[in-house]
């Protein structure tokens, strides 16, 4: 049980900075580098080193399955909303600029990109998070 | 007799780095018997194919593809590949969770993971 | 070492170098890969869209569907991999 003092301490130091980087580099997709899929990784990396370091069974009562796959759908859900809200005005589907043009906001184009960023970063964070849950939870031992 | 061979070795080393990482993969998917050394050399082959397709668009003395603020003249690089190889990778992490994935259900169902001894096992039942 | 199958890595690898002959040089300023579309978006992202990323503005304005039909493929690798080591039908 000692062993596992500096694992558990250095982890629950770090995880909370680790997700604060992933919401940095999914907001700073359209400024720098970064964008959807990478935040969406190192935001499920910070679950993997919970699993890791505090066993499945107590993460999982914080997280739980459905919420996770829930959100894997609302990520992707946003995306496709956005491309048919952009019909409405007359444009193509997933054309921003009609959105734009209709509503007269300026900077509209890279706002609606952020939005889209942060679909992605939604579904890839609880796809990849899905993943490592069934597949560290074999036999059932964890309920 | 110096000329060409410059042109051929020193000119284009990152296509050689590229080819012989994407034969090392290729050796390791074919040859090796156990499934989960055939999955890590799709991945090498992945990765190499990668590698070259990025190196395709790389301009001399040229920046990342990020714009510069207003004024400074810069030469930026070729940003498609990065576009797709993007997209590429993750097709890539897909398909390594779904094969490992295969690879449990196949231990659990006959209980070997040597491709040799999983064709005895079949022959059996 | 199986034999076969280093023969038949190395002879696709004979091919694969004769090839390399063909290809442009590394860095090479004028290869048509940068000449034609490299410079049409490095030309037309700033005025269109507004956005200092290249990449990103690619990603999800100019090639806006593509982007859409990954994530499909990434949410059915969740999917796939929850329907395979499920067991029992919770949920």
């Amino acid at each position: 049980m000692r062993k596992n003092v500096i694992i558990k301490t250095i982890s629950r130091l770090s995880v909370p900075f680790i997700q604060v980087f992933a919401l940095y580099v999914i907001v700073h997709g359209a400024l720098g580098a970064g964008g959807g899929f990478q935040g969406g990784v190192v935001f499920a990396a910070s679950f993997i080193l919970m699993i890791i370091a505090f066993g499945l069974t107590c993460v999982r009562q914080r997280f739980s399955y459905r919420w996770i796959v829930a959100l894997s759908a609302l990520g992707i859900t946003i995306y496709a909303t956005i491309g048919l809200l952009c019909l409405i005005p007359g444009g193509s589907y997933l054309g921003y600029g009609s959105i734009e043009t209709a509503l007269g906001v300026p900077h509209l184009h890279g706002y609606l990109i952020d939005a889209v960023e942060v679909g992605i970063g939604i579904t890839v964070m609880a796809t990849m998070t899905s993943i490592i849950y069934d597949m560290s939870d074999r036999g059932g031992e964890s309920s | 007799m110096i000329e060409p061979l410059y042109e051929l070795f020193f000119a284009r080393y990152n296509y050689w780095m590229a080819i012989i990482l994407m034969l090392i993969g290729l050796y390791a998917l074919i040859a090796k018997q156990n499934l989960v050394k055939k999955l890590i050399g799709l991945n090498i082959f992945q990765t190499a194919i990668f590698l070259f397709y990025i190196s395709l668009g790389e301009v001399r003395g040229g920046t990342a593809p990020i714009y510069l603020p207003e004024g400074v003249d810069a030469l930026y690089v070729n940003p498609l590949p990065h576009v797709l190889i993007l997209t590429a990778i993750v097709v890539g992490v897909s398909v390594t969770a779904v094969g490992l994935s295969l690879i449990v259900r196949i231990h659990e169902e006959y209980g070997v993971i040597d491709e040799a001894d999983l064709v005895q096992e079949l022959r059996r039942r | 070492m199986k034999l076969k199958a280093l023969l038949a890595v190395l002879f696709l690898g004979i091919i694969l170098f004769w090839a390399v002959g063909d290809l442009p040089a590394f860095g090479d300023p004028e290869a048509p890969a940068t000449q034609y579309t490299g410079e049409l978006y490095i030309r037309s992202v700033l005025p269109d869209i507004g956005i200092e990323n290249i990449v990103t503005a690619i990603l999800a304005s100019y090639r806006g569907f593509d982007t859409l039909g990954e994530v499909v493929v990434i949410f059915t690798a969740g999917i796939s991999v929850a329907l395979l080591l499920r067991r029992g039908g919770r949920l």
